[in-house]
């Protein structure tokens, strides 16, 4: 069992899951029944995109593990999604901003993933592209509305941004398990995606009217398993059943 | 505040057909109605090309007056092939 | 419009139902088909969006990511069901923000179903097999409906319902095929859920006064009590393969009917939830308010935005 390439897909598969979930919140609760459902599509695009991560992670664990095992059966210091995934849904702008800050990342992460020497990986990554690339699409799209809608709006992103930008700079940390796996051809080096972000990033939020935040302490530690305190509670929901009701078929 | 205005959705469900209306919805400006229309109307693999039009810019006849509009087409039989008598030896024709 | 012109309208308008013509919405029609139709669509609506509620409750729940997914799909199509109603009451000449406020003042009604609380992860199967199931019952019926844009919508989303109710029985045979407290889950599910789902047909046919001009356009094809009784009469055979009992002790085959006889519904508790004492009323309408309210400066932007493109695009042309 290669506990390094586990490690790796979970650094990337928790993020999807997490957000997914997040998403998942607010379903029927949007602010319009066409943005409603446009964000659950981005939370079924997700969710679907962590399956085929775990499957294959239940693949390598072997034995009795299974998707869900590996989904709701870890302790909270194992998942291992940034913190950016896991702020709440504190009102539309965050969702928008934190949507935004992740999928911009996340495209240029699946660009070089499909290219990977694992053949499974390289694979989710290639369909994963198509709906990401709405995702960016759809969340830019929504800066901009914000940005340069009302000065409510424009106040409200501008304040998402720039307290969900403290959360940007662990996007591009290397765990030791994407290290190993750069190294095998397997990984993709993050830290290298850096500069395309900030320039696509802030480009956007020019064309938003929006500044794009400068800060000099940030905020890491999803990715190695240390959460915010948020991330409990997301967990008490996701695992409830599971923990309540061990070992049935659902 | 002004609402989102209403929009008519018309897709094609694959090359060699033509668009069809299939609804309408709400957005702001037609980018997000294109978006719009994606997400809730091709969620089943129903399309591979949207159009959308700001319901306002469509003209519609009026049904009042149907009997001038669409009545006069009826006597005129001999648009159609089947006005003509030739006889059943005739082929390709 | 002299009262004997409006008269012949609609007897040539009564009579194009009659003869299964559909009407469209420019055609001339009676005001008072407008506005049981305004109503009607409106209602069927804001089932669809209130009906989100019960079941979104568990999406961050759902015990496998293959109920998650699913759950999450039906959820939406319910969604994607009032879009389609809302936009065809909207050709009757009313705008889903006056519906929305109809809905949110109280003046509009919607399923009273959606006021019973989903409490365990089995009352998603309940809610997918009997909820659902009664909601078809009524829809299928409704493709035949006069109205056109109302028919098309039934039609649209009675293909897409197919599966919700499916999701449902899975839910549920999956349980009765699990642990003794599985299956206990499924049976206190049906035991809160089958006496509502019988209610969803509305009053008994003696109590139920609209229901001879709504049979005329269409808007019903069957009277309530034949709908119940086909809702019980299907319904019973599948509660037996999951294994389940239905919690009605008057419950019997009628061999002389052909139909199951079954006990009394209390209706004290129907007019009660109608009429804003169910369990859920004030957390589903608060739901429904907040949603809009907390919306607004989104859609306020989203409109300002696509004002000030279409100025900068004016200036460049």
């Amino acid at each position: 069992m290669n506990e390094s390439l586990i490690q790796y897909i979970f650094g990337i598969a928790d993020n999807a899951l997490i957000l997914g979930q997040r998403l998942g919140e607010l379903c029927g609760h949007g602010p319009t029944l066409e943005t409603d459902i446009a964000g659950t599509n981005i939370a079924l695009d997700l969710l679907g995109q962590t399956r085929s991560y775990y499957q294959y992670v239940a693949q390598l664990q072997g034995g009795v593990a299974t998707e869900d095992t590996v989904a709701f059966l870890r302790l909270e210091r194992d998942y291992k999604n940034v913190l950016l995934v896991e702020q709440p849904n504190t009102d539309f702008a965050y969702v928008m901003a934190r949507q935004f800050l992740f999928d911009q990342f996340h495209l240029l992460l699946l660009e070089k993933l499909q290219f990977s020497q694992d053949e499974t990986l390289a694979a989710i990554a290639k369909k994963s592209i198509k709906e990401v690339s709405y995702h960016v699409r759809f969340s830019s799209d929504w800066v901009r509305r914000l940005g340069d809608g009302t000065d409510e709006s424009h106040e409200r992103i501008q304040e998402a941004i720039c307290h969900l930008w403290q959360f940007t700079e662990e996007l591009f940390e290397m765990t030791q398990a994407d290290s190993e796996m750069v190294v095998q051809g397997i990984g993709v080096d993050v830290s290298q995606l850096k500069k395309a972000y900030h320039q696509n990033v802030s480009e956007v939020l020019s064309e938003a009217t929006l500044k794009t935040p400068v800060l000099e302490f940030f905020q890491k530690g999803g990715k190695t398993g240390r959460h915010s305190e948020h991330m409990g509670y997301i967990l008490t929901d996701l695992q409830y059943m599971q923990r309540t009701f061990p070992n049935m078929t659902w | 505040m002004k609402n989102w205005p209403l929009w008519e959705v018309f897709i094609r469900s694959k090359n060699g057909l033509e668009h069809r209306h299939c609804g309408s919805l709400h957005a702001s400006d037609a980018t997000m109605a294109l978006e719009n229309a994606r997400d809730v109307y091709t969620r089943r693999m129903e399309g591979v090309s949207i159009w959308v039009v700001e319901s306002k810019y469509i003209t519609a006849s009026n049904p009042e007056l149907n009997g001038e509009m669409f009545e006069p087409a009826k006597d005129k039989a001999y648009r159609h092939p089947t006005f003509y008598e030739l006889p059943d030896e005739l082929k390709h024709m | 419009m002299s009262e004997k012109e409006i008269k012949s309208l609609e007897e040539i308008f009564e009579k194009r139902i009659a003869n299964d013509e559909k009407i469209e919405p420019k055609d001339w029609m009676p005001e008072k088909y407008r506005q049981t139709h305004i109503r009607q669509i409106s209602q069927h609506a804001h089932s669809e969006i209130v009906g989100m509620l019960p079941e979104a409750n568990w999406i961050t729940r759902a015990p496998s990511l293959r109920r998650k997914v699913a759950l999450l799909a039906k959820i939406q199509d319910e969604g994607g069901h009032g879009l389609y109603l809302y936009s065809a009451a909207e050709t009757l000449g009313i705008s889903r923000d006056e519906m929305y406020e109809q809905l949110h003042s109280g003046a509009a009604k919607y399923s009273s179903i959606f006021n019973y609380p989903a409490i365990t992860w089995a009352d998603m199967g309940a809610v997918g097999w009997l909820v659902d199931g009664a909601a078809i019952i009524n829809q299928v019926a409704l493709m035949g409906t006069s109205y056109g844009p109302y028919s098309r919508a039934m039609i649209r989303i009675c293909k897409e319902e197919s599966f919700h109710q499916r999701q449902g029985y899975e839910i549920l045979l999956t349980l009765c095929n699990g642990t003794p407290e599985q299956k206990a889950m499924a049976q206190d599910a049906l035991n809160r859920w089958w006496w509502p789902s019988l209610m969803m047909f509305g009053p008994k046919d003696a109590e139920s006064p609209n229901t001879e001009q709504s049979v005329k356009w269409k808007l019903k094809r069957k009277t309530n009590d034949e709908l119940r009784q086909q809702f019980i009469d299907q319904t019973v055979p599948q509660a037996n393969i999951l294994g389940l009992t239905i919690p009605d002790p008057a419950l019997k085959w009628n061999e002389a009917r052909k139909h199951y006889d079954f006990g009394e519904i209390d209706w004290n508790e129907f007019w009660q939830v109608v009429k804003g004492h169910g369990p859920c009323n004030k957390q589903r309408l608060d739901a429904r308010r907040t949603a809009w309210e907390k919306g607004t400066w989104v859609r306020d932007a989203a409109m300002a935005y696509a004002e000030k493109q279409e100025m900068k695009l004016e200036k460049a042309v």
